[in-house]
């Protein structure tokens, strides 16, 4: 296979704010004085008059968009992850979930791949204190044209979000559309299943051309939609393929793991295997050291979907 | 420049206020929970808000260039919801459901339920944070709405209220409106012996508001504090608004205890009569 080319999620959500914002005159976006990290200052430096950065302030930015959206506006406000649904929780919590507030929270370094900065930036709890907010749609993107598709969407959509980013940018995977609550097919197959989102869409990618090589055909799903969920294609997995293994750079305890797991085990069980962060912090590291290090890498990927097929009896 | 208002008007205001407090009494012993002690401290200025200052339409709460008052002290819901059944956004009856399950009224303020209520608080200090986006939003928009927002003094120890206060001020919001039920109780006793704000006033002019001090049980001030913000150019304002906890009922006045404590059956009766109630 050719190396896939990479891109920036957050270049793509910069770009797609300024298309955004030619479009819709009353949008306005928001940031907590990380404008050149997250892109939001290509909004900034084409629409002064509709972009705040109301500094390192991120509960306040939150409330303040809250605010702003009362009038029906769509409103974007961008930080890290850990200072987003971290620090912001319960701003977003009430001021945006409790108020249904058309507020489109786009956190950008999430997870692991924030590298150097360390475990306490490195945000891997995010995805499930989003879930967990009722009303609220939340988003993994895999690549940067899925991140593009998905901020067109989330701006098109009324009502709460949360987009989660990566400081990284990642393989090309998906073909460039996003669909909320649908787990698009990257690659079919009837062994088993991978569902992944962010950045293990495309190890697990990797990981099924390997397996390929050896006569194991796995099924890959984009789990992009983590709020809500493509059941149905959950439970399609799990019928056809009888072995689930997820894929996430986030802990294992709340996220995507989590989720299909629960779904399998109400209304199909089937074996699951959720590869992610265990009960830990992150650490510095170069990025992909530390994919790796926490058991996120290509090779731990086939070996724990091998020890699966070999437990069902598929492979020797 | 104190203004000279018709005695009519302050009769009414009165008269509004007093049904207002009379209402909160009787809401929070039906619901046998709630804040009558910064509800009571509240009610002057809420009267004078919806009674006579505020551009809004019962009728369509939703009218875009509507004024928004938002009670970032989501606790003193009882004194919202008088004044907004007072103002006939719901009818008076229904004030007896404060708190029950399925009532419209909940323990906090809430947006969700209610219209005419602006944004749902009760987690201190976004109430704040929120008028300073809507003041934004009304900016951006050319729209004549003005936003007026009531902090607790207590709301002032958290972080948040002063981000908020930073922001007003850095985007130079005139048509912003702070009012600070400046009780001096918190729920677990004095402000000043808890985490002492003083000198509280100063910090929110340094914070670059313009600001003044009232007695929030005197309708002229309070009339005049709003006119002098309409007045105020190229910055918010923040009505320190010096007020009793308890207002108007003597056993409650001044009483830490009453923050989160409604009245018995026998302090009902009393409470009611001492608000020219009789029984």
């Amino acid at each position: 296979m050719p190396p896939r080319r990479v891109e920036s999620l957050r270049d793509a959500y910069g770009k797609t704010l300024v298309e955004l914002g030619e479009q819709d005159p009353r949008m306005v976006v928001l940031d907590a004085d990380l404008s050149g990290s997250t892109r939001t200052a290509l909004f900034g430096k084409r629409f002064p008059d509709r972009f705040f950065n109301v500094g390192v302030a991120e509960q306040n930015m939150i409330s303040i968009a809250a605010g702003l959206s009362t009038g029906g506006r769509v409103v974007f406000a961008s930080t890290f992850a850990v200072f987003a649904a971290g620090l912001a929780y319960n701003a977003i919590r009430q001021s945006v979930g409790y108020n249904r507030a058309n507020v489109k929270i786009v956190a950008t370094h999430g997870g692991l791949t924030v590298g150097g900065d360390g475990g306490t930036h490195q945000m891997l709890e995010d995805v499930g204190l989003m879930r967990g907010l009722p009303g609220m749609t939340v988003v993994v993107p895999a690549d940067a044209p899925e991140t593009a598709a998905a901020t067109r969407f989330l701006h098109a959509s009324e009502g709460p979000a949360y987009m989660r980013l990566s400081r990284e940018g990642f393989p090309v995977v998906t073909d460039g559309t996003f669909h909320l609550g649908r787990f698009p097919v990257l690659r079919d197959g009837s062994d088993l299943t991978f569902l992944a989102n962010g950045v293990m869409v495309a190890r697990a990618l990797d990981a099924a051309d390997r397996l390929a090589a050896v006569g194991i055909q796995a099924r890959v799903l984009d789990a992009s939609s983590m709020k809500p969920l493509d059941e149905s294609a959950i439970l399609r997995a799990a019928k056809e393929t009888g072995a689930l293994v997820t894929l996430e750079e986030h802990t294992v305890l709340t996220g995507l793991g989590a989720a299909v797991a629960a779904v399998t085990a109400e209304r199909y069980p089937v074996p699951v295997r959720r590869i992610g962060t265990p009960d830990v912090f992150g650490e510095s590291g170069d990025p992909w050291e530390l994919l790796d290090h926490f058991g996120l890498g290509v090779d731990r990927v086939v070996d724990v979907a091998w020890d699966l097929l070999r437990e069902r009896g598929r492979v020797a | 420049m104190p203004g000279s208002y018709p005695a009519e008007l302050l009769e009414t205001l009165s008269q509004r206020a007093l049904e207002m407090r009379r209402n909160i009494l009787r809401m929070t012993h039906a619901a046998g929970s709630g804040h009558p002690g910064g509800s009571l401290s509240a009610t002057d200025v809420l009267a004078a808000l919806f009674f006579h200052e505020l551009r809004i339409r019962p009728e369509d709460p939703a009218w875009k260039d509507r004024d928004r008052f938002v009670l970032s002290k989501g606790h003193a819901a009882p004194a919202l919801y008088a004044a907004m059944a007072g103002r006939g956004f719901l009818p008076p009856g229904e004030l007896l459901t404060l708190r029950r399950l399925g009532s419209r009224l909940q323990g906090h303020v809430d947006a969700r339920k209610l219209p005419g209520v602006e944004a749902s608080t009760g987690c201190l200090a976004q109430g704040i944070s929120m008028a300073v986006g809507m003041a934004l939003d009304a900016r951006l928009d050319g729209r004549p709405s003005r936003v007026y927002a009531m902090i607790g003094d207590g709301e002032c120890q958290e972080g948040q209220t002063w981000e908020a206060l930073m922001a007003g001020a850095h985007y130079h919001l005139d048509n912003l409106v702070g009012i600070l039920d400046r009780n001096g109780i918190e729920t677990d006793g004095s402000t000043e012996e808890i985490m002492a704000l003083e000198p509280v006033e100063a910090k929110m002019q340094a914070f670059g508001w313009h600001t003044l001090s009232i007695d929030a049980h005197d309708f002229p001030q309070i009339l005049d504090a709003f006119a002098e913000a309409k007045r105020t150019r190229g910055k918010p304002t923040m009505i320190v608004a010096h007020s009793v906890k308890g207002k108007g009922v003597s056993f409650m006045e001044g009483k830490a205890a009453y923050h989160g404590k409604p009245p018995t059956d026998a302090e009902l009766v009393r409470g009611l009569r001492e608000l020219g109630v009789e029984s």
